[in-house]
């Protein structure tokens, strides 16, 4: 019964996906950022539901599961501040500029910002590598849903397949504007799932009130933070949510936009939006080690679903489900899409075709990147083993680290080729160097402090980035006019 | 409120709730607030505070200026 009404959610996913190819125009914008026509309420949508991952539903309630309330001032209440104030700040000035110019990858913007091919190349290589990780996250989740919805009937390799698949369809044919409207489609899906998860499992465990006494009389740490969050940790946090101002996924849903003031209503209703899905999620994983203790860090991203399927009939166990499959499909979609957007304009049409290329084969080279990119995904989600939680903070701790390049791009006059190529590169560096420090660790952090990398990789990429600028020489009048309004 | 008033107070709003969202003293507090352990109610009213704030900065403190070009580029694409 589950799987069917998860198969039957996947056809109107279909359906939606494939009837946006009605609007299709034939052309490459129109495939890649839907003509830059997209409304304030799909915009708000579609961003949001791009943003919230499997990571934001599986990851965090797993993490909420282990580490207890804390899960939510450190990631959803830091998101409620930062990430709006990046699309405030960031999002509006970008599409303002990826309007005037044409522009349809970040690549293309820094490329000609800082009249660098070799930074364009830098940033594409980068951004592929941090980005394939968080596509992974979303793969993972699809294959613990539906393996645990069906009891393990079905393996979790053939629910990342089924995920691969319904992605590839409407991404191929719907292009950007049926991956925004299935994202608005499964947004609305999952906000309204994820509170109606909370309110039924709450009510079959006899109430939140007894619900939460159960969890401070079995586990009242999870309830305070002391012993789990470390106040350092805690600072340190505030900077990861920076890195939505880097992902590519999100750049090409800010230049779907119809106009600049369609940004009021995605940065006003943000925060609230971001509350209502993690605080569900959040409360869910702490409730549930009272009800389901001992279960190891990997089972422990499927908390959700054991609730559900323990708690909820049949029918509704479907619905619910569908809810987190459909978290899962809507960062997959748009983060695929722009790498096939990022391999079409920055490899394919810049070095290839010298930025001469048919609308035709431009829709075909995208469309091949797509699907290879799910390939290669599919592979790796066979043999990945870390905590979905954890993936995740590496790959944001990399795009997070290069913000001050985006910032110094919009704001700053006087940053020079030379100075977002060195921040670039010690970036990069400093990943390496964490991540392979870390190893396994779960918990890992600078020198045993509770700083996390990213609290160092960010002002150090800063200050390379400032210091490099200022010895070398400044970028020529012409390129800033194109970029700045003339002092 | 003047707009000059509104801008400078948003973009205040901002740093405002960095040092709120550090809430040190509620680290081992285990009383519950409005039904929920005072952490996560002071977090939940924390993302209304974020909107209020944000509300603010859309209202007071628009980037107008993108939407004065982004009108001239329109005429322009007309001629």
């Amino acid at each position: 019964m589950i799987l069917a009404v998860l198969l039957v959610y996947l056809a109107l996913v279909l359906a939606i996906g494939l009837w946006s190819h009605k609007l299709f125009r034939g052309t490459g914008e129109d495939f890649f950022v839907a003509t830059r026509t997209i409304g304030p309420f799909v915009l708000l949508m579609s961003l949001f539901g791009t943003h919230m991952t499997a990571f934001s539903l599986l990851g965090a309630s797993g993490e909420a599961y282990r580490e207890g309330i804390g899960v939510f001032s450190l990631m959803a209440s830091s998101s409620a501040l930062v990430i709006p104030a990046v699309f405030y700040f960031v999002g509006t000035r970008l599409w303002s500029l990826g309007k005037r110019h044409g522009y349809m990858t970040q690549a293309q913007f820094f490329r000609e910002r800082f009249d660098s091919d070799a930074l364009g190349l830098l940033l594409f290589v980068l951004l592929i590598a941090l980005l394939v990780p968080y596509v992974l996250i979303g793969m993972l989740a699809g294959g613990i849903t539906v393996s645990q919805i069906t009891g393990g009937a079905l393996p979790e390799w053939a629910g990342n397949l089924i995920l691969c698949a319904v992605v590839l369809v409407y991404v191929l044919y719907g292009g950007m504007r049926g991956t925004a409207w299935v994202n608005t489609f499964q947004t609305l899906v999952f906000m309204v799932f994820g509170a109606a998860a909370l309110l039924i499992i709450v009510n079959r465990l006899g109430g939140l009130e007894h619900a939460l006494a159960r969890v401070a009389a079995t586990q009242p740490g999870l309830l305070v933070r002391e012993g789990h969050i470390g106040r350092v940790e805690m600072l340190s946090y505030m900077c990861i949510p920076l890195s939505a101002g880097m992902f590519p996924h999100l750049f090409i849903h800010w230049l779907t936009a119809g106009r600049v003031s369609h940004f009021r209503w995605t940065i006003s209703l943000y925060p609230v939006c971001i509350a209502l899905v993690w605080l569900p999620s959040v409360l869910l994983g702490v409730l549930a080690a009272a009800e389901l203790p001992g279960l190891t860090p990997a089972a422990a991203n499927s908390v959700i679903l054991r609730l559900i399927t323990q708690h909820a009939p049949d029918l509704l166990a479907g619905l619910l489900a569908a809810g987190v499959f459909s978290t899962c499909m809507n960062s997959l979609d748009s983060q695929v899409l722009s790498l096939g957007t990022m391999f079409t304009h920055d490899v394919v049409r810049h070095y290839g075709m010298h930025d001469r290329m048919s609308e035709r084969r431009e829709l075909l080279v995208g469309r091949l990147f797509v699907a290879f990119i799910l390939v290669v995904t599919f592979v790796l989600s066979l043999v990945t083993t870390r905590s979905i939680f954890r993936l995740g903070i590496w790959s944001f701790t990399g795009f997070a680290a290069l913000f001050p390049i985006v910032v110094a791009a919009l704001f700053w006059r006087r940053a020079t080729r030379q100075g977002a190529l060195a921040s670039a590169l010690t970036t990069a560096a400093l990943w390496v160097w964490f991540f392979t420090r870390a190893g396994n660790a779960p918990d890992y952090s600078v020198a045993g402090t509770g700083l996390m990398p990213v609290a160092v990789m960010l002002p150090v990429s800063a200050a390379v980035l400032v210091l490099v600028s200022l010895v070398t020489t400044p970028p020529p009048r012409a390129v800033l006019d194109r970029f700045f309004v003339r002092p | 409120m003047s707009r000059a008033l509104g801008r400078r107070l948003a973009l205040a709003g901002l740093p405002a709730l960095f040092v709120l969202h550090n809430d040190f003293w509620l680290w081992d507090d285990s009383r519950f607030v409005l039904g929920l352990p005072v952490g996560l109610t002071y977090h939940a009213l924390f993302c209304l505070a974020a909107t209020g704030v944000m509300v603010m900065l859309v209202r007071h403190a628009w980037p107008a200026h993108l939407e004065v070009e982004e009108k001239a580029a329109r005429r322009e694409a007309r001629r």
